[in-house]
């Protein structure tokens, strides 16, 4: 049905007045169940009759509600003026909703802290193996050093000082040969960090006649930290020297690059 | 408050529900009867047999009959109209000539505190005559259309109509 003409038609206005038969009314009534847009004509319509009314009211008793109480025997007399705006919602309603708001935060909060301590554990779980894997790296230092101190404490360990050569006088190593072990302790702390492509290389010397032996290379010389390596030495050595090598190491020592070399004093 | 929900409550005779009616309908009807029996000392009278009797017929009012409003309408203006029948009243307002509404508001001003109701009263007075008239026959005196129809001279579409703008130029006015 048209709405709009409907409205137009002046009928809401009638239905408001009373004007229309019941049948009619009926009918009216049923639509402004039916169309919201009706209702509010029908509202406003209604809300402008009582302005205007009300506009003609004079010297209005104020007091007639308690008179008709009076005359209706109404058990509780006091007046009480009962907001028109007054809620449907009771203190039920309000709790309820309040209880379920504040469940819902709680929910939340409670999620939110789980998810927080889950970080935590998460958190000090890699601090907790970072901290073993500190604590290996210090029971290993630990051992090197008890060993590096049982080394200098022996008297059966030959110590080497081995000087700088040619251009490189300001290296120096020292080398402690423990004979029994057949291994030598290199001390190189002297040395400067080689240049990219090279390593050190560690040489046993006989005199006479002069023959090189390489001991290996010093591949973790960059990563070692207190600079002390452990090297087998099965040899009878007369001599100690280092040289600066490509990498990989060399067949036979490089003289150029001889950065330090010691001799063997033996007296015991 | 839910309108339907208050006039429930009202019909199971709720005195609170009755007195929330009370606060938002007596001003109109007494505004309503006043308009008939011009005697606001009267119109006090009468709007407390009114509401005497809206409790009492509670029970008759139905929404499908129409508004609660217009249902309360009816009972006043049938109640104001019996008065003006009544001997006493015949006796007293021999002279009584026939008045419109506006004519109230052009008297009210310096004696209703309601300043609500001294702006709308002079809203009002720039309607034009037709407009008062039919309003004053619809709403105030409770004809039908038909009748309308008869004591305007009018057909009954263009009552329709003209009440139609009427009220819409009244809402205008009033309503903002």
């Amino acid at each position: 049905m048209d709405i709009k003409a409907y409205i137009e038609s002046g009928i809401l206005e009638l239905f408001v007045a009373g004007a229309l038969s019941e049948k009619e009314s009926k009918e009216v009534h049923t639509l402004v169940q039916q169309y919201p847009e009706l209702e509010q004509e029908v509202l406003e319509i209604e809300q402008a009759i009582i302005a205007l009314s009300e506009a003609t009211s004079i010297n209005k008793d104020e007091t007639a509600f308690t008179t008709i109480k009076d005359r209706l025997a109404f058990k509780n007399n006091q007046t009480k003026v009962i907001s028109v705006a007054k809620s449907k919602y009771n203190w039920v309603t309000y709790t309820g909703w309040a209880a379920s708001i504040i469940l819902a935060l709680g929910l939340f909060w409670t999620l939110n802290q789980n998810k927080q301590l889950e970080s935590n554990i998460q958190n000090v779980t890699i601090e907790k193996s970072y901290l073993e894997l500190q604590i290996e790296a210090a029971n290993s230092n630990l051992n090197d050093a008890k060993t590096l101190i049982s080394v200098l404490r022996d008297d059966n360990i030959t110590q080497v000082p081995l000087a700088g050569q040619g251009n490189f006088t300001e290296t120096y190593a020292k080398v402690y040969w423990d004979k029994d072990q057949q291994r030598i302790f290199l001390d190189a702390a002297g040395l400067p960090e080689p240049p990219e492509g090279k390593v050190y290389q560690v040489w046993s010397l006989t005199l006479n006649p002069l023959i090189p032996v390489s001991l290996g290379t010093l591949d973790s010389f960059i990563t070692d930290d207190n600079k002390i390596f452990e090297i087998q030495n099965q040899n009878q050595s007369e001599a100690f020297g280092i040289t600066l090598e490509p990498e990989g190491g060399s067949a036979t020592p490089t003289m150029e690059q001889l950065y330090t070399l010691g001799v063997v004093t033996t007296n015991s | 408050m839910d309108l339907d929900l208050l006039v429930k409550q009202f019909q199971q005779k709720d005195e609170k529900a009755f007195e929330s009616l009370y606060n938002m309908y007596s001003t109109s009807m007494h505004g309503v009867i006043n308009t008939i029996v011009r005697d606001s000392e009267m119109a006090n009278e009468v709007l407390q047999d009114v509401f005497v009797k809206v409790w009492h017929h509670a029970d008759s009012y139905s929404a499908e009959k129409g508004r609660f409003f217009t249902w309360i309408l009816n009972i006043a203006r049938n109640a104001a109209i019996d008065k003006t029948r009544s001997k006493n009243f015949k006796n007293s307002r021999k002279n009584l000539k026939a008045e419109f509404f506006v004519d109230i508001l052009e008297t009210q001003e310096s004696l209703n505190d309601k300043t609500d109701a001294i702006g709308i009263g002079k809203f009002v007075k720039k309607l034009a005559k037709t407009c008062i008239e039919v309003i004053e026959l619809l709403y105030f005196k409770g004809y039908t259309q038909s009748e309308a129809s008869e004591a305007l001279d009018m057909p009954i579409g263009t009552i329709k109509t003209r009440n139609r703008n009427c009220i819409k130029e009244l809402r205008s006015m009033v309503l903002k």
